[in-house]
């Protein structure tokens, strides 16, 4: 899983070398932490150091508490993307092949983008409660608008050529969306889906701290509002972590469909 | 196919048996613009016998592309009629003016899609893939991306592609355009050896005389803008014609007289 932004071609062994690299500079970075949280003289409440993080985690994890928060905004962040990109993608079709459409949708299309989301899920919250439901909502308002701009943009740039080729051998329809626009449209697509994918942990992080009963986001309230520090930083990493494996799993599903692009 | 058979075809009487499988009557095309629209094409008539190879000769902007379009029924003429044989339309095989090879198929899926379309089954699918692979002499390229290719063997993948579902009707817009001179004239011997193999009716358009003279039986020289016919020139040279035939008197004499009408 490569989830490198500044990846660049490497032959296989640079590419072993750069991983190294990589795992030393983490490590190097806990190091530095562990060192200032100790040395520094900043509060260990503030900045407990790598170590402590650790045994909080170990504990949280063994409690399964951990696990139930995880799951919670794991879920709400995957419902909210399969939500979000089907209705982002469906309508953005639509809009691609009709102008008409795009003329009726396109005041509220734009409104949509200029209202931030975050802004709004305080009133998300209040409206659909507590539960799950608001931040599936928040996760899928907040992924529809990339997924839905590249939709459009991927569909409109398929070339005039390829409808007029598959045209000329008489292609049904579904064919055409099957074998030519489906294809022509990943690339642009699948960029969308990436941004999408990291921007719904984001929604679904800030629907939990502004109400929630559990997640990663609701984690990170309780232990801020009990003191427990190093669980904050606990839950933080699990976000990070979650994010990252998102990123790479489309980062992945992109490397399989788009291998017949040049190496980037 | 027997030698004979093919000066047979060549030379066949038109009025016995054979009928049009195509006729073009009064065709013009306007495209709507904003000075009173752009008049393309101009009272084109025209008939196709089967097996007929035709070429479109005519200057860039004389309304090739826009003919071939409407022959495939991808654009409708402003006024005038088009009639296949028996009112049905035949299955078209089409090389455009680029090779418009679908990037993310391989070479042997980018031949395979017509017969993707009408759903034969994949392993007789790639079957009759192969045989054409062999036929464009693409052999060791099956798996190859578009990307690797060069323009002359995605041309060739084009033409697999326009001829693998067995076409009726064969349209070529340029297909060589894009061509250095070389290799140019070695796909002018390959497409007529597979002419000569699969005994199409064939369609090309082009603007270069030596092109149309070395392939077709009857040259229809398009003016510039708006595209009218202006000369229509039965290419009487025997067949299989290879690249010594460009050097004969007759061709030169042929030529000359396109060129002449040309000017
Ligand atoms: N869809 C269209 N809408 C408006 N004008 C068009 C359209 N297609 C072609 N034309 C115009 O019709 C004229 C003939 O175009 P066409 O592409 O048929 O020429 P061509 O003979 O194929 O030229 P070339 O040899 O350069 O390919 C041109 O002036 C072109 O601008
Ligand atoms: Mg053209």
């Amino acid at each position: 899983m490569d989830i490198n932004p500044l990846k660049v071609f490497h032959p296989s062994s640079a590419k072993r070398n750069g991983m190294w690299l990589r795992v030393l500079s983490l490590g190097l970075g806990l190091v530095c932490w562990q060192i200032t949280s100790i040395f520094s003289g900043v509060e260990v409440f503030i900045l407990p150091p790598p170590l402590k993080v650790w045994s909080r985690f170990l504990v949280a994890a063994q409690d399964g508490s951990l696990f139930r928060d995880i799951g919670v905004t794991f879920s709400e962040v995957v419902l909210g993307l399969i939500v979000g990109v089907t209705f982002a993608t469906i309508l953005g079709y639509s809009v691609a092949k009709s102008r008409a459409l795009e003329q009726v949708l396109s005041p509220y299309l734009v409104a949509s983008q200029a209202i931030p989301v975050v802004a709004i899920a305080p009133l998300l919250v209040l409206w659909f409660g507590y539960g799950m439901f608001s931040k599936v909502l928040i996760c899928a308002l907040i992924v529809f608008f990339p997924v839905l701009i590249n939709t459009i943009v991927g569909i409109r740039a398929v070339p005039q050529a390829f409808y007029d080729l598959m045209k000329s051998l008489r292609a049904s329809r579904k064919q055409i969306l099957m074998k030519v626009e489906i294809p022509a449209a990943l690339p642009i697509f699948l960029g969308g889906l990436r941004i999408g994918a990291t921007l719904s942990v984001i929604g679904a992080v800030v629907g939990e701290l502004i109400g929630s009963k559990y997640g990663l986001g609701n984690l990170i309230n309780r232990a801020r509002v009990g003191y427990d520090m190093p669980m904050v930083y606990v839950a933080v990493f699990m976000l990070i972590f979650l994010a990252l494996g998102l990123y790479g799993i489309v980062a992945r599903i992109e490397k399989k469909l788009l291998r017949w692009q040049e190496d980037k | 196919m027997r030698r004979a058979d093919l000066n047979l075809n060549v030379l066949r009487d038109k009025n016995m048996s054979t009928q049009p499988i195509l006729t073009v009557k009064n065709l013009s095309v306007v495209f709507p613009d904003s000075n009173g629209g752009l008049h393309a094409l101009d009272d084109i008539s025209f008939e196709v016998y089967p097996r007929d190879f035709i070429c479109f000769l005519g200057p860039s902007g004389s309304g090739k592309t826009t003919l071939l379009r409407i022959l495939a029924s991808l654009l409708r003429p402003t006024t005038g009629e088009i009639n296949f044989i028996h009112n049905q339309h035949p299955q078209i095989g089409m090389v455009f003016q680029q090779s418009n090879l679908m990037p993310w198929r391989t070479v042997m899926d980018n031949i395979k899609l017509p017969l993707e379309l009408e759903n034969m089954d994949e392993s007789t699918a790639r079957i009759k893939a192969q045989e054409m692979i062999e036929l464009v002499g693409l052999n060791g390229f099956e798996d190859s991306w578009p990307r690797d290719l060069s323009g002359g063997m995605a041309q060739r993948v084009a033409i697999a592609r326009a001829l693998i579902h067995d076409p009726d009707l064969l349209l070529l817009d340029e297909p060589f355009g894009s061509l250095d001179a070389i290799t140019r004239e070695r796909m002018w011997t390959e497409l007529s050896r597979i002419w000569q193999a699969r005994q199409k009716t064939v369609i090309m358009v082009t603007h270069s005389i030596n092109e149309s003279l070395f392939l077709a039986d009857r040259v229809l020289v398009l003016t510039q803008r708006p595209g009218k016919i202006k000369f229509d020139l039965k290419v009487d040279l025997p067949r299989p014609r290879n690249d010594d035939i460009r050097y004969t008197p007759h061709f030169g004499k042929l030529a000359r007289k396109l060129r002449e009408t040309i000017e």
